[in-house]
């Protein structure tokens, strides 16, 4: 294995390469900070010129710097503006841009950036060592599985919402999947509850539903509020860049944690960096205690670290299923793979025998990608973070521009504007009455995949046995159910407990 | 009657509905090979609306007059709407629905400026020297990196030209 590892920081570290890295990071948080382009739009777009170079190690560097720049581009409009332009950074929002309102938006980044870095770092840490054997776990995960993760998944959610809250969410989360159904699906030939409208027969697209449910409702709220737009420090100043002692102490552990369980999941094929993250939060703040616990939501650097974390180190567990086996994993390693079958590389289990070159190049480009994007964007922070500061009569339209543009870039469609609008408003209206969105964008989210491989799954096993037949399913259905009633059981037990402590006063 | 449990009669409705729709239209149009199908397009909205009715009804049984005192600062008091810039709210909503309307007849560039400014105008910039400029530019800016820079077709003029 060492052998490989020199092979491929003698290929990374060339001076060409090292300037195809530092490119693709460029490009990549550029592009990536407007919402609506994503990863995955930046790399299709870029395959063209990644073509042009020819070598498909170079090629392949500045894929990997696109990638990771737009990762982190994704997750600065997360928390400046509550605009998620990619799924896998809905869950960096939620406490990312709490911070940014509380005038924090410069550690706030700074925390994301250092979190995505340790994340991928050790992401590519642990692929090097177990990409080979990972990949047969991987197979052991069938449609079934996925069903249950997907489950859990949903029941997370519940970790989202507060104390009583928990109906409330499920409420949100089960019109999210209802969303996921309208349209075409992949399973059947016909369109389902467009109501013969022929605008609603590709469904509602992510971006819309994502902006319509956290851009647009945060931006009425701070037409309406002008004190909102008030983000702590008046005067202009980004403070508190540096992250403290206190607060490094606080996110170590999360970042060792949710690297390896990112990494873990973003080896299975499908579920990837927005389950990862997801999974990342809700396992955090139940593991927060007290007071911890409270802040998250809220502005906690711990909520903002998990998912951050786990994302970045789910994109190089998705590396693990491409390079092995040949099989991408998100769309995001579909659209690598078609590269490097157009730069003729065909990755699969004979990929690291025939092409250790490139094999591994790509690894160690992974890490280099990571160090490049620390080095170049810790500087440029304040100067992202200043954003902020533009005066409200400027921001306001802007930031709805962006929404509209977001989900217009990929659609090209008017209608899809109407259709924010209308489900913004709508949104509005339900944070009003102090409905959870989150859960609605991860039901919609998840719907899709979940309805797949429920599907799958029930037609390998002629009907739902296969929830009771296959233990692996059982136990992650189990631990659905308890996660949620656990919270409410949890409050009975607080409150009994509280009332016997009265008693004894 | 509290407005969450209004949404959640509202969703009850939507439910039903969807319910309605998956339970019978959509089983009547099954074809007749599909009937001997074990996962059908209508297998998971039957499943759906239940759980959906059912959590409906426990967030209308939860949900009691109580929660008045709550009202977080950051949050916005929707019992008093009248003390927030709601017309300004509203003017925005039409603005983005006269921009979702007017884009491709009058093409991104004006369409963009004039939402632009017209944004700015409406929560108070009187700086035209300022706000025409910069809502002008920024249409150009953002256009030049779309279609020009990245390749991905935006409209640019209005119809006639």
């Amino acid at each position: 294995m060492l052998d490989g590892i020199l092979l491929g920081l003698d290929a990374a570290l060339s001076l060409q390469n090292l300037m195809m890295v530092i490119a693709g990071c460029l490009i990549g948080t550029i592009i990536g900070m407007l919402p609506g382009l994503g990863p995955m739009s930046i790399i299709a777009i870029m395959i063209p010129v990644a073509i042009k170079i020819g070598d498909p190690s170079a090629a392949l560097i500045l894929l990997a710097g696109v990638y990771y720049g737009a990762i982190f581009g994704g997750s600065t409009s997360s928390i400046l503006i509550n605009a998620p332009g990619i799924a896998g950074t809905v869950a960096t929002a939620f406490d990312g841009y709490p911070l940014a309102r509380k005038g924090k938006a410069g550690k706030a980044l700074t925390i994301a950036a250092v979190s995505s870095f340790a994340g991928g770092t050790v992401g590519a840490v642990l692929l090097m060592g177990f990409a080979p054997a990972l990949a047969s776990v991987a197979l052991l995960f069938h449609s079934a599985e996925y069903f249950a993760l997907m489950i859990v998944g949903l029941s997370a959610i519940s970790a989202f919402a507060g104390t009583g809250q928990v109906a409330k969410a499920l409420m949100m989360t089960v019109l999210g999947v209802m969303l996921a159904t309208l349209g075409e699906s992949a399973q059947f030939n016909a369109p389902r509850f467009t109501m013969g409208i022929m605008d609603l027969q590709s469904g509602i697209s992510f971006i819309t539903l994502a902006m319509a449910l956290f851009a647009f409702p945060e931006a009425m709220y701070l037409v309406l509020d002008p004190k909102r737009s008030n983000t702590g420090s008046a005067d202009g100043e980004i403070k508190d860049l540096r992250i403290s002692r206190k607060e490094a102490k606080q996110i170590a552990p999360v970042i060792g944690r949710q690297s390896v369980q990112g990494f873990l999941i973003g080896v299975l094929p499908g579920a990837g960096a927005t389950l990862a993250s997801f999974l990342g939060y809700a396992v955090e703040r139940n593991l927060a205690k007290g007071e911890d616990r409270a802040e998250f939501g809220k502005g906690s650097v711990k909520g903002l670290s998990a998912p951050e974390t786990a994302n970045n180190a789910a994109c190089t567990g998705s590396f693990v299923p491409l390079l092995t086996l040949g099989i991408p994993g998100s769309g995001t390693t579909a659209i690598l793979l078609g590269a490097l079958i157009a730069l003729n590389v065909t990755p699969g289990p004979r990929l690291m025998v025939d092409n250790p070159t490139i094999f591994w190049s790509v690894i160690i480009s992974m890490y280099i990608g990571n160090v490049v994007l620390l080095i170049l964007n810790l500087p440029l922070i304040p100067y992202i973070a200043k954003l902020l500061m533009v005066p409200r009569n400027y921001l306001i339209p802007f930031i709805l521009f962006f929404t509209m543009m977001g989900s217009y870039i990929g659609q090209n469609n008017s209608t899809e504007l109407l259709l924010l609008t209308g489900m913004g408003i709508i949104a509005t209206i339900m944070r009003f009455a102090g409905f959870p969105l989150a859960p609605m964008l991860i039901g919609f989210i998840l719907g899709q995949m979940l309805e797949d491989n429920f599907a799958r799954a029930m037609n390998l096993s002629d009907g739902i046995s296969f929830m009771w037949e296959r233990p692996m399913t059982t136990i992650l259905l189990i631990i659905a159910v308890l996660l949620i009633f656990l919270p409410s059981m949890r409050e009975k037990i607080a409150a009994k407990r509280g009332s016997k402590v009265a008693d004894g006063d | 009657m509290t407005l969450d449990r209004a949404v959640a009669g509202i969703f009850l409705l939507v439910c039903l509905i969807y319910g309605y729709t998956a339970f019978v239209t959509m089983q009547a149009h099954l074809l007749p090979f599909e009937l001997n199908m074990t996962f059908l397009p209508n297998t998971m909205p039957k499943w759906l609306s239940v759980l959906g009715v059912i959590v409906a009804l426990v967030v209308i049984i939860q949900s009691g007059p109580e929660e008045d005192a709550e009202i977080d600062a950051s949050e916005i008091d929707y019992r008093n709407l009248r003390q927030y810039k709601l017309g300004q709210a509203l003017l925005l909503i039409g603005l983005m629905v006269a921009y979702a309307l007017l884009l491709h007849p009058i093409g991104f560039l004006l369409a963009t400026s004039l939402f632009l400014a017209g944004g700015g105008f409406i929560l108070g910039e009187h700086n035209y020297r300022l706000l025409l400029p910069i809502s002008i530019s920024t249409a150009f800016l953002i256009w030049y990196l779309v279609q020009e820079v990245l390749g991905i077709f935006l409209r640019p003029w209005p119809w006639f030209i």
